[in-house]
């Protein structure tokens, strides 16, 4: 379904991805782990749109989409920080995907709806997200990159950050999520029991 | 934070500064503020609530032109100079890149030149049939104000997560979308502020408008000189100060009032995009080229104007300077060398008076921690007062034995000493409140006397941002044109008083010689700021603007 092949991402001279080739079957949940800048963040950007790769190509579903902006790709992404949007209500930074694709008011309300009962925390649509702890902030996060129905999530770290309890909680929340909806999703993390919790299959990528 | 508890307890404790020193050290600034600045406000509002006086006033004709003019081409000028300075406060904010801090003082230098610099380059500048126009002065509003834009809404947007509008991307949002529902409304406290700050100044803004609008369009501080000084009609100027005055606390109410609603703090540090690819980093670097160049060709046109008599190049203009004489016999009425001398004389008195005021005062209010704010915000009110009005005021007060002394020449420098005297304090200041408490109980534990202590730790820190603001002051001095109008009096122009002149005269050779004085202007007023800019900028002094 997501083919990544031969992507090389240079800094100045050092090669960030040097020929980096992945592949992502429909309703996968892979988890790529390695040492930190090891390049693993890089190449969601990468997939995501938001680095242009020096080299190399993506394809989804049969389309280079190498060259297409991100907001054309339907490639969701989970920051590190979540990077919820502090102007915005947690029901609209849920319903931001799909205010942009500019759907209908009543059929966005019902989806925020579900998608907060999906990661547990229906009734939090009017906080702010200022006031939200750190686990409600990823589960808002998640809720907001899933909404849209990407065709790949992509998760940068995910889970950084949380306490031990909370984390192994999320961990097995997050694993839930992800196969309940079917969704096709890429991992990165540097912690492998982490990985092996939540993924089908782990990659490890060592520096090059 | 200490509460007031703690801080009640620290004015008793035996550490505490003796009580007379306080006192000691405001009493100057109070002095003068009380009869410099709210004496001569008194003595406006006392002209203007005679009955007759406001009668008059409210039936000048032509008064509701005034009133329109000024309102709409602030407004004109204030949402092009948000809409034209997005772009370099979003290039400057966001990229790194050769050049970028010369590029930073190109955009941010003309917002601190002479309003008088800036009238004559865009004179020199625009056709001729553009002379007169609001257009003219609109323009010339723009290239003033275009720094607020990149200074204010550059620091927000210098902050704002790229990672933000990179989540917005991801959930299917386009670069235009992710302009007008996340970048836009996070910026909008900074872009709120700047927009008052603009419509503040394009509001009063005087030496532009003198030079450029022609006698079809007066702002209010144009009316208000022309009352005063052309009309004899100092009752009328001073009800439409006390005019001006209202709408601009009107303004500034209502927009604190405004940006309180929805502001989100963001913080942290600067994030930089790095131009990855050769277009995106050829795309920076000619938008970077075309500000600079747009930014420096109105000062540019005019120092070449300077050396241009019809369609020759020639160092007549300048050769000439010193010679009060047009032809033989033929006197010009105002010598331009004599009025660099005035100016240079009158800004050094200028930075030594709003100094040592200055100075004084930042000490008081940060000694008097709580009981200073009232203080403060009296020094801050001239900030707020138009400079025309400033220069009113004390012409109509200090005109009549044995305080008359309109004709004492130290009358003008002291109208720029107090226009400058906020910018001082606000210079000062924030370094005073930034030093720990613990500085000055370490060098009690050493056996220093509270005084002793004070004068070894508040004073010294102050000495250097105090050489910065006198830099400052003697800039604000050097290129004050509103109250300098007012006070002048003949034999002591100073340089913008004689470039105005210069400009208003017909035939070539004068208006050259204005834009060679206008040059030497502008070049001394650069060389102050660059110089004393990387200085202020440390001690987080910017506001700054000679009007």
């Amino acid at each position: 379904m997501l083919a990544v092949a031969d992507i090389t991402v240079r800094f100045g001279d050092r090669a960030v991805l040097d020929r980096v080739s992945l592949e992502l079957a429909r309703g996968e949940v892979v988890a790529l782990v390695g040492p930190s800048g090891v390049g693993k963040s890089t190449l969601l950007r990468v997939i995501a749109g938001l680095l242009q790769p020096d080299a190399g190509s993506i394809v989804l579903n049969g389309r280079d989409i190498t060259a297409l902006p991100t907001h054309e790709r339907n490639i969701g992404l989970m920051f590190q920080n979540e990077q919820l949007f502090p102007h915005l209500s947690v029901a609209d930074n849920v319903a931001f995907g799909l205010r942009m694709q500019r759907q209908a008011r009543a059929a966005i309300a019902s989806r925020v709806d579900e998608l907060l009962q999906l990661v547990g925390l229906e009734g939090f649509g009017d906080r702010d997200t200022g006031r939200l702890s750190g686990g409600e902030s990823k589960r808002i996060a998640l809720a907001r990159a899933l909404a849209p129905k990407p065709a790949v999530l992509l998760l940068d770290e995910p889970l950084t950050g949380l306490d031990r309890e909370l984390h192994d909680r999320l961990a097995s929340d997050l694993s839930d999520v992800l196969r309940s909806t079917g969704t096709t999703a890429l991992l990165v993390t540097h912690d492998a029991a982490e990985a092996s919790a939540i993924a089908d299959q782990t990659v490890t990528m060592g520096s090059t | 934070m200490a509460g007031p508890v703690e801080r009640d307890r620290a004015a008793l404790s035996p550490n505490a500064l003796p009580r007379w020193l306080v006192p000691a050290i405001a009493a100057l600034p109070i002095v003068v503020l009380g009869g410099l600045y709210f004496w001569p406000l008194a003595t406006l509002l006392t002209r203007v609530v005679r009955p007759s006086s406001l009668g008059d006033a409210l039936g000048i004709p032509g008064l509701a032109n005034v009133l329109w003019f000024t309102l709409w081409q602030a407004l004109v000028s204030t949402i092009l100079t948000l809409a034209i300075g997005f772009i370099p406060a979003y290039v400057l904010a966001r990229y790194r890149f050769v050049g970028r801090r010369a590029l930073l003082a190109i955009v941010t230098v003309p917002f601190m030149l002479p309003t008088v610099v800036v009238g004559a380059a865009f004179l020199a500048l625009l056709p001729t049939e553009w002379h007169g126009t609001a257009r003219a002065v609109i323009l010339a509003h723009v290239f003033f104000n275009i720094a607020v834009v990149v200074r204010l809404v550059g620091a927000m947007w210098a902050v704002l997560p790229t990672d933000l509008t990179a989540a917005a991307r991801t959930l299917g949002a386009s670069p235009a979308q992710v302009l007008r529902h996340v970048v836009l409304p996070l910026l909008r406290p900074s872009l709120w502020a700047a927009a008052t700050v603009v419509f503040l100044f394009t509001f009063t803004s005087f030496g532009a408008v003198r030079l450029l609008g022609g006698s079809g369009n007066p702002t209010l501080e144009v009316e208000i000189v022309r009352r005063a000084t052309q009309l004899g009609d100092v009752d009328g100027a001073a009800v439409l100060s006390l005019l001006q005055l209202l709408a601009l606390a009107a303004v500034v109410w209502w927009s604190t009032r405004s940006r309180r609603r929805g502001t989100h703090a963001l913080s942290g540090s600067s994030h930089w995009r790095v131009a990855r690819s050769r277009r995106e980093r050829s795309a920076v670097l000619a938008t970077a080229a075309a500000i600079a160049i747009v930014m420096s060709l109105p000062l540019a046109v005019m120092a070449s104007r300077s050396f241009r008599l019809g369609d020759q190049w020639t160092l007549t203009a300048w050769r000439k300077l010193g010679n009060a004489e047009v032809r033989p016999g033929v006197s010009l009425g105002v010598d331009p060398i004599a009025s660099l001398l005035t100016s240079l004389r009158f800004a050094a008195v200028a930075a030594i008076m709003s100094v040592v005021v200055g100075g004084l005062a930042a000490l008081a209010i940060a000694a008097a921690r709580r009981r200073g704010a009232l203080l403060d915000v009296g020094l801050m009110l001239p900030l707020g007062t138009s400079a025309v009005t400033v220069g009113l005021g004390l012409l109509i007060t200090f005109d009549t034995a044995p305080l008359d002394w309109r004709s004492r020449w130290w009358l003008v420098p002291l109208g720029h000493a107090l226009v400058a005297i906020p910018f001082v304090v606000r210079a000062v200041l924030p370094v005073l409140r930034a030093i720990p408490s613990d500085q000055r109980s370490a060098a009690a534990t050493l056996g220093a006397s509270p005084t002793r202590a004070w004068l070894a730790i508040d004073l010294q820190r102050v000495l250097r941002p105090l050489v910065a603001a006198s830099g400052l002051a003697a800039a604000i001095s050097l290129g004050e044109f509103g109250a300098t109008t007012l006070l002048t009096r003949a034999g002591n122009e100073t340089m913008p008083i004689a470039i105005a002149r210069l400009l208003g005269r017909t035939g070539e050779l004068p208006r050259a010689q204005a834009f060679a004085l206008a040059t030497m202007l502008m070049v001394v007023t650069a060389v102050i700021i660059v110089g004393v800019i990387g200085a202020a900028e440390r001690e987080g002094v910017f506001d700054a603007r000679s009007r």
